[in-house]
């Protein structure tokens, strides 16, 4: 069937900006369990190159719905569909990241960064990209640390590290789940401007999901405001700070008004 | 600073220390309670609060000791017995170790597993499975079979537990990066779920291992033969009390010996996983 279909990836690359990477249209979720609404009527559209994060409180169904951009979870209604093709399983062209590092601890780091390939190529493909990971590495500054266990890296180069695997496919679509949320509060902000330069060195297209203001403000060009029950995005809110973002703009009368304006949309739900 | 009535305190340093049952080296902590144990024993036996043939002298005791290692060392009867029960336990924990592992991937990773086996494993294994011996033996003779199958049936349900409990033991983030790869269900239970339970299944291992040496004496007591158990019984039956002893002690090194077997091929291949426990033994 896939041979069939043109080859949408060098379509998008002809054609501007314009087009979206990833479209999702009246997306719904039900839980027939519990005859629970986690998502209903979801429309989000991601364009190349763009920094969207979702932010809401805990269980307003963010983090289904990345499940189901990650083809991890099937949608009840709805469409997804990631350059030009429906999101029908987990896929190559997707990296993803989660809230702890989850690095296999028998495997050394580099061995760790390669394992997207290995569990899809096989081990002969993993070791051809030994080079692809070392580049990885000096990129987020681990150049140093290739063949340590992950049991001696610390909190943060091992999100580092997790983040070199997510981008060792060399992924379409990059799918963050609360990444930085286990880290004490400076390396999260490092790790932040760390993770804004690496995605401006590539020019990725990512969807963060966070539960903090701040880290969606600095990093986000777009923020879609989530509210539960049933989970839905309220407002679409874009963020006009200039690039490169820098940790002293959350002091900036700018920054102040838009994580004000987000806390207050916020803080309705908390009250009702 | 203008404060005159603030009297001059000097630096607070002091030391931290430990209790002195804590600050024991183990090489005089270990000596000092075998010393302990022996005079205690010497003590007792030397009195004649005890009986000599329910307890005998440690001077006895190592005389037999000596008897027995000798009769090891030349390679007669004992050795032929030695050897049978050795046999027998190996036999019995490989067969365990197959059998429980494979019942153990069955219920730890298949729904089939869980909902349907594990209940009958779970009734099997309250049951008192010495009570099975006399069928072993009827079903398989007086031969070394029988008493490996009773030792393997001892064995086997600690590593079934202990395999099906280490598959679940990677967390959910772990299993969903697995499958966001494209991971199938047997490079995820080879990948990941496997070795994330090995420290499990070891412990299983270890549980076995105790187990499989009970087994294989209770079948050699019960179903007789040429092992290590049947040289027991028979000096239990004369009466010869430090004799048994001795004997006991020799077997509790083939115990050790297969015990500590599995504590070194875990840290061989559980390299990363360097939690201490108590004793230095995990």
């Amino acid at each position: 069937m896939s041979k069939v279909e043109p080859r949408p990836r060098k379509l998008a690359t002809a054609v501007p900006q314009s087009l979206p990477v990833y479209e999702i249209e009246r997306l719904s979720k039900t839980y027939a369990r519990n005859n629970l609404t986690a998502l209903s009527d979801v429309n989000l559209m991601i364009h190349k190159g763009e920094f969207v994060s979702v932010i809401g409180s805990s269980g307003c169904g963010k983090s289904t719905l990345l499940k189901i951009m990650a083809g991890l979870l099937p949608p009840t209604t709805g469409r997804v569909v990631l350059d030009g093709r429906p999101v029908l399983g987990p896929r190559p062209d997707i990296g993803m990241m989660f809230q702890q590092a989850t690095l296999l601890p028998w495997k050394t780091t580099i061995e760790n960064i390669v394992l997207p390939i290995e569990i899809r190529e096989g081990r002969a493909a993993a070791k051809a990209a030994h080079l692809r990971a070392m580049d990885l590495l000096e990129l987020v500054g681990l150049g140093e640390f290739p063949n340590v266990y992950p049991g001696e890296l610390s909190g943060g180069m091992a999100q580092r590290a997790s983040i070199c695997r997510m981008l060792v496919a060399d992924p379409a679509m990059l799918l963050l789940d609360e990444p930085f949320s286990a880290l004490d509060e400076f390396t999260r902000d490092f790790m932040n401007m760390e993770f804004q330069r690496i995605c401006m060195e590539r020019g990725a297209t990512a969807f963060l999901v966070t539960h903090s203001l701040e880290e969606a403000v600095i990093l986000s060009d777009r923020i879609q405001v989530m509210k539960s029950r049933p989970g839905r995005i309220v407002e679409d809110v874009r963020i006009g700070l200039p690039r490169p973002r820098t940790l002293e703009m959350i002091n900036t009368q700018e920054f102040g008004e838009i994580v004000a304006h987000i806390r207050g949309l916020l803080g309705k739900e908390a009250h009702e | 600073m203008t404060d005159v009535s603030r009297p001059e305190v000097e630096d607070t340093v002091w030391e931290e220390r430990e209790a002195l049952i804590d600050r024991i080296p183990r090489s005089i902590a270990m000596t000092f309670l075998f010393v302990a144990v022996v005079a205690i024993w010497d003590l007792v036996t030397r009195m004649g609060w005890v009986s000599a043939i329910i307890l005998p002298t440690p001077a006895e005791t190592l005389e037999d000791l000596i008897f027995v290692g000798r009769n090891l060392i030349a390679g007669e009867y004992m050795l032929d017995a030695l050897w049978t029960t050795t046999l027998t336990v190996a036999y019995g924990f490989l067969i365990a170790t197959g059998i429980g592992f494979s019942l153990g991937v069955l219920v730890g990773e298949t729904k089939f597993g869980e909902r349907a086996v594990m209940p009958y494993l779970v009734a099997i294994d309250t049951m008192p499975k010495v009570a099975f011996a006399p069928l072993f033996i009827a079903w398989l003779g007086f031969d070394i079979a029988s008493k490996v199958a009773l030792a393997a049936f001892i064995a086997t349900f600690p590593i079934v537990v202990a395999t099906a409990a280490g598959l679940y033991a990677a967390t959910e983030n772990e299993r969903l990066l697995f499958k966001s790869m494209g991971a199938n269900r047997l490079q995820t239970l080879l990948r990941l779920k496997l070795p994330t339970g090995l420290p499990y299944i070891f412990t299983g291992l270890k549980i076995a291992s105790v187990g499989v040496m009970a087994g294989a004496i209770t079948g050699e007591f019960l179903g007789g033969g040429r092992g290590f158990g049947a040289l027991i019984r028979q000096s239990a039956s004369q009466l010869d009390t430090p004799r048994v002893f001795a004997l006991i002690l020799y077997l509790s090194l083939l115990g050790l010996a297969l015990f500590f077997a599995v504590v070194w091929t875990q840290r061989y291949f559980v390299f990363w996983n360097k939690a201490e426990k108590p004793g230095g033994i995990g």
